[in-house]
């Protein structure tokens, strides 16, 4: 498995290795968007919500639902579920379904979650030599 | 009936009927559908004029079209 990147690198790769794919959003586990690579805030916005949106009326269609792909004839929408976060998409019309979910799933796996706290070391042993004096 | 004769017919048949095929298929990928990905692994196609379809098409034509 790849390393943890950030969002905006692991899009940047995402995009390079599948031209299908147009814009992309990851939405984390708070809800709100944590990278896209569409520069326009409004736009990444309404690409979230609507990803959102779409997770929810089909979860509560057919609940369990793990992603989904809406095609239309202007092109199509996934959306992955990663436990509490989303990655969605949109690509040209008639895209190579496999390959997308693939590549989306590897994207949202290869971003680092929150960041986790550094470990604390257990405090260290007191020495013998200490403990007998 | 001559054999000959036979063999074009079947040929005409046969290569009728695959392309039949072929524009049936090409006409389904033009229609628009939801596709839903359980996490076991099972999936389930919705296409036009059904209910699930109906509910998260306009979903995505108002994403594509933002």
């Amino acid at each position: 498995m790849l390393g943890a990147v950030d969002a905006a690198q692991a899009i940047a790769d995402l995009t390079e290795i599948s031209p299908q794919v147009r814009d992309v959003v990851v939405i984390g586990a708070d809800g709100a968007p944590a990278g896209s690579n569409v520069t326009d805030e409004a736009a990444v916005a309404r690409l979230a919500d609507g990803a959102k949106r779409l997770a929810e009326a089909a979860e509560a269609l057919r609940p369990g639902v793990a992603q989904l792909e809406a095609a239309t004839l202007a092109g199509s929408v996934f959306v992955v579920r990663d436990g509490d976060r989303l990655i969605a998409a949109t690509t040209t019309p008639e895209p190579t379904v496999g390959l997308v979910f693939y590549d989306l799933k590897t994207c949202i796996r290869s971003i680092e979650d929150t960041p986790k706290p550094a470990r604390r070391r257990p405090p260290a042993k007191k020495k013998a030599e200490d403990a007998a004096s | 009936m001559p054999p000959r004769k036979v063999v074009t017919g079947l040929l005409l048949a046969a290569g009728s009927l695959a392309g039949s095929v072929l524009v049936r298929r090409r006409a389904a990928r033009k229609q628009e559908r939801v596709d839903l990905y359980a996490e076991d692994g099972s999936m389930h196609s919705f296409g036009e004029g059904t209910l699930e379809a109906g509910r998260l098409l306009p979903i995505a034509h108002d994403v594509l079209g933002a």
